[in-house]
């Protein structure tokens, strides 16, 4: 069962004179009338073209980083972010034109020479063969350089003349039961942070940290998961368009080379802690529940939940060492942290 | 908020350093948490970076005690503030040394005796950030005393920071018993056109004492801001127009126009903001004002606050810029107890008012929106415009932001009338101009031109190249080689235009024949790398990808398959980057590539 929600529109303003008011757009040679305080995104979602999107989402501000979503807009040197930029009266926009073809192009390229896109949602494969990006021309990927975590901003080691492509790949953060993280597939989208900040969860667990090329998503001084002010909500990892973060559960069996999406059910529920009515979608496997999101257009949760909805789920799959059935326990209950009062370990 | 704080306390003299520059405010604690602190801590964000920069300033670096406590009473998030302390190269979250010589590694200084002067101390105290007894070096992008190379800057924990310039190897136990001691000594205000007839800019450097207020009014200080005062706003802003001023920070964007907007914005509450973080690799002349004129500037700044309705003023300052930080500071200081600054400026029934704020050593923090991203205390990430400043500036209030020089002609333009100014100069380029001469010339500085001397002149009036020319960076890192070839062009906005360049900044950076310039051009390249926020894809990745196409370029053979690379990611960077930086970052290699300089 799916709830249908009015798709949210965070861009429209609250004053209803404007919002009744409407600008007219001149996508790729076709006008495109929509509510003023539109994005060029919208207009182009509007007259169903849609346009790549990777630090986009429309439950949160945009931060305008990724630039996958760049249009032509006459009058601009630069190109312009679509996800972002208002559509004004008159405009005239370009989304397939050369310059913005390439654009595309060298940002799928950089990203994908730079960050393990393996797991990146699907439609990101299908961009890299549109615009025909090639992230290996670039040269094969130099060997990880170690601390990331704690390069200083300003002066690095220049590359010599056998350079390859320096990448971001580093160790994979296991640090709690709940969550991992997995910085090697971070494309720096910005919306962990958000999430995680004034746009959802008001925890302020994560931030950008460092500058360039080695900036990073970090907790204060790095400090593990368990010692920061995260309180596992999970809606970082709803957000992230990469799975850098993601499950401990699903980690495990990735690793264990025992995942198998395409066997699994998603079951969409009520969540029953508390009163609120969060939806739960509960993705099993073998009858065993591997992971729980929630839709992002519900609109209790915007796809956001608390620990209990999103990780409080073990009390209906005791991994009790009597029960173990499956294949999926085995993993997982190896991969738990040993209970320091049970006695076992 | 319910924020999280670790139970990592300062010491007590980190303490200290906090308590000074944060004031106290209510806060309510349970264990591991404060409760509330209320809007009041929370509207003091702003104070993030200078308490972050004092401990930085006091202790050498901040340490998790310290950074707690400043989050405890700013009400930030730890990991935010982290976020932000770990963007400034000047600030350590880790311990280290507390005596550091930044030595310049940049274009004006490596080849003219920068190389060997860091060898020289490589060999005194080991690589960089190791030392014994306290003292450490730490490579550095331009220092903004190019004239004077080889140019260190000495961040001492506890004491008061210092530059050394003109250092070259035979003097690197001196700079070590500097930078142990901290007994150095400010460098002299000379340039090469002190004393000669006919100077604006420059006309009270080396004359006024920098120092003293009333040097300032018995050398014309004052005269503009009366005039001013009889003019009225829209006659302030009516002469700015007249003049045809634009922008000396780089863009070259209309004076009038932001004035204009900014006094017209239906707000309150305006700023006016001096950008006086001058970064731009070969760059120095606003170090030159701002050492030797402070006061000038002030009053030039109370204009524009005057003109354009604003109340509040920011200074943003180099952090690599001691001296003219001190000097600002005493002077601002000076004219707030004259009744210059404050609630009612000069009894003429305004206010204004003017903060300073320093750098912490970031390139980026110079474009205008980094820069008030940098004073509301959060990482100098710039932003996506629009909206400009004008309208929705620091902390989103419409905002004025000018460079140091393009403020100084301000006091002459309402001093002297807009149309006089404009007699000087072209009809599109008008008044006179600094250019920051420096590399193989014989008399290297800060020269003050009318708009128009031609590339040839100008180098003349500077000595000449030393040896055989090979190539000029104009511009700056952001600007681009050019070649004998170039020498009649006319130094103008719309001069250089036609020729498919940029002043920017003002730089002149002549290098000799016998220079290589693949170093030079992989220098710029390693300084964008160096630099970039890192916020958008385009810069972030493609800064890294030029680097490392370039140097496979240069390194094997020239392969015609790293210029498609090169060319690829140069548009990309150039097309679709948010800010200046990206955009410009493949000028210099293109210009280098395309004249087969390199
Ligand atoms: C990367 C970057 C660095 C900049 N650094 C400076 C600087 O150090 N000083 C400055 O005045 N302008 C700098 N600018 C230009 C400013 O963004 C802005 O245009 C200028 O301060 C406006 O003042 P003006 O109109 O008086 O020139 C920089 C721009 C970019 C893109
Ligand atoms: S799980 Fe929740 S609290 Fe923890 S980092 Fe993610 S969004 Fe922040
Ligand atoms: S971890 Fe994921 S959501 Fe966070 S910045 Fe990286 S890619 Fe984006
Ligand atoms: S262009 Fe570079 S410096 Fe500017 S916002 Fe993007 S990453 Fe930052
Ligand atoms: S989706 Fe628009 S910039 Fe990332
Ligand atoms: S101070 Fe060294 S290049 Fe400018």
């Amino acid at each position: 069962m799916t709830i249908h929600e009015p798709p949210i529109d965070r861009g429209v303003p609250a004053d209803p004179a404007a919002a009744s008011a409407t600008v007219t757009v001149r996508i790729d040679g076709q006008d495109v009338t929509v509510p003023q305080g539109a994005t060029l995104l919208d207009a182009c979602r509007a007259n169903d073209q849609p346009q790549p999107t990777l630090c986009y989402i429309e439950t949160l501000t945009p931060v305008n980083a990724c630039r996958v979503c760049v249009v032509e807009v006459e009058g601009s040197r630069p190109l312009v972010p679509s996800c972002s930029r208002q559509a004004e009266d008159g405009m005239v926009v370009a989304t397939d034109s050369d310059r913005v073809r390439h654009s595309r192009r060298m940002v799928l390229e950089f990203l994908g020479s730079s960050v393990d896109l393996s797991l990146a949602d699907g439609e990101v494969a299908d961009w890299f063969a549109q615009y025909g990006a090639d992230p290996t021309r670039y040269g094969p990927p130099m060997p990880p350089g170690d601390g990331r975590d704690h390069r200083h901003a300003g002066h690095h080691h220049a590359p010599g003349p056998d350079a390859g492509a320096e990448t971001v790949e580093q160790p994979v953060k296991v640090d709690n039961d709940l969550y991992v993280r997995d910085y090697s597939k971070c494309i720096l989208c910005y919306k962990c942070v958000e999430a995680c900040g004034e746009d959802a969860q008001n925890t302020f667990a994560i931030s950008v940290a460092g500058r360039g090329f080695d900036a990073r998503i970090s907790t204060e001084f790095d400090a593990a998961l368990t010692d920061s002010a995260c309180v596992y909500c999970g809606n970082c990892i709803e957000v992230c368009p990469t799975d850098a973060l993601m499950f401990r559960s699903e980690y495990e069996l990735r690793q264990a080379e025992v995942w198998d999406e395409p066997q699994q059910e998603v079951t969409t529920t009520v969540c029953s802690f508390c009163g609120v009515g969060c939806n739960l979608e509960l993705h099993t496997q073998d009858d065993r529940i591997v992971k729980v999101t929630s839709p992002k257009d519900h609109s209790v949760t915007y796809g956001n939940l608390c620990i209990k909805g999103r990780f409080g789920y073990d009390y209906v799959q005791e991994l009790s060492d009597d029960l173990a059935t499956t294949p999926i326990d085995e993993v997982l209950r190896a991969a738990r942290t040993p209970d320091p009062d049970d006695g076992r370990s | 908020m319910d924020l999280r704080f670790s139970d990592a306390q300062p010491t007590e003299a980190e303490r200290d350093v906090i308590l000074a520059c944060v004031p106290d405010v209510e806060t309510v604690e349970v264990p591991g948490r404060v409760v509330r602190s209320g809007h009041a801590a929370r509207s003091q964000r702003h104070l993030l970076l200078p308490a972050l920069a004092a401990v930085q300033a006091q202790i050498g670096y901040v340490s998790e005690g310290s950074l707690m406590e400043i989050c405890r009473r700013l009400m930030v998030p730890p990991a935010d503030a982290y976020g932000v302390a770990t963007f400034y190269a000047l600030i350590r979250t880790e311990p280290h040394p507390p005596r550091v010589a930044h030595l310049c590694e940049d274009v004006g200084c490596a080849p003219f005796g920068g190389d060997e002067l860091i060898a020289a101390v490589t060999d005194r105290l080991g690589p960089p950030g190791t030392g014994t007894d306290g003292a450490t070096w730490a490579p550095s992008p331009c220092l903004g005393q190019c004239d004077r190379a080889p140019a260190a800057y000495l961040q001492l924990a506890g004491q008061d920071d210092q530059v050394m310039v003109g250092a070259d190897a035979a003097d690197a136990d001196h700079l070590v018993d500097a930078l142990r001691s901290g007994a150095g000594s400010d460098p002299d205000l000379s340039f090469p056109q002190q004393g000669q007839d006919g100077l604006e800019l420059l006309a009270r450097v080396g004359v006024v004492d920098p120092t003293s207020l009333d040097s300032h009014h018995s050398h014309g200080g004052g005269v503009a801001l009366r005039r001013a005062l009889e003019l009225g706003p829209d006659g302030v802003r009516a002469e700015v127009g007249a003049a045809n001023l634009r922008g000396r920070g780089g863009a070259a964007f209309p004076a009038a126009v932001k004035w204009n907007a900014v006094a017209a914005a239906p707000a309150s509450t305006k700023y006016v903001i001096c950008n006086a973080d001058e970064s731009e690799p070969g760059t120095f002349k606003d170090r030159l004002l701002l050492e030797g004129d402070p006061y000038r500037l002030l009053e030039a700044m109370t204009i524009a606050g005057y003109a354009t309705g604003a109340e509040h003023g920011y200074l943003y300052v180099r952090g690599e810029y001691p001296v003219a930080t001190r000097r600002l500071e005493h002077a601002i200081a000076a004219c707030r107890a004259a009744g210059l600054l404050g609630g009612d400026v000069a009894g003429a029934g305004f206010a204004f008012d003017v903060e300073l704020r320093r750098g912490q050593g970031a390139y980026i923090c110079g474009e205008e929106t980094a820069l008030m991203e940098s004073i509301e205390g959060h990482r100098g990430e710039p932003r996506n415009k629009p909206p400009f400043p004008t309208d929705a500036g620091l902390f989103g209030a419409p905002t004025l932001i000018n460079n140091v020089e393009t403020l100084f002609d301000v006091t002459d333009i309402v001093a002297d009338g807009g149309a006089a100014f404009a007699a000087t100069g072209t009809p599109d380029s008008t008044g006179g101009r600094l250019f920051c001469v420096a590399g193989a010339v014989h008399r290297p500085g800060v020269y003050e031109v009318a708009f128009g001397t031609t590339l040839a002149e100008l180098l003349e009036l500077a000595g000449g190249v030393d040896g055989e020319l090979g190539a000029i960076l104009l511009g700056g890192a952001a600007g681009s080689f050019v070649t004998a070839d170039h020498l009649d062009v006319p130094l103008t906005f719309e001069g250089t235009r036609e020729r498919g360049l940029a002043l920017g900044s003002g730089v002149v950076m002549p290098f000799d024949a016998a220079t290589d310039l693949g170093r030079i051009v992989t220098r710029i390249a390693a300084f964008f790398r160096d630099e970039t926020c890192g916020q958008c894809v385009p810069c972030r990745v493609g800064v890294v990808r030029q680097e490392e196409a370039l140097a496979r370029y240069l390194g094997n053979g020239r392969d015609p398959v790293e210029l498609e690379l090169l060319a690829d990611i140069d548009q990309a960077m150039t097309d679709a980057s948010i800010c200046g930086l990206g955009q410009t970052a493949a000028s210099a290699v293109r210009s280098a590539i395309r004249q087969e300089l390199v």
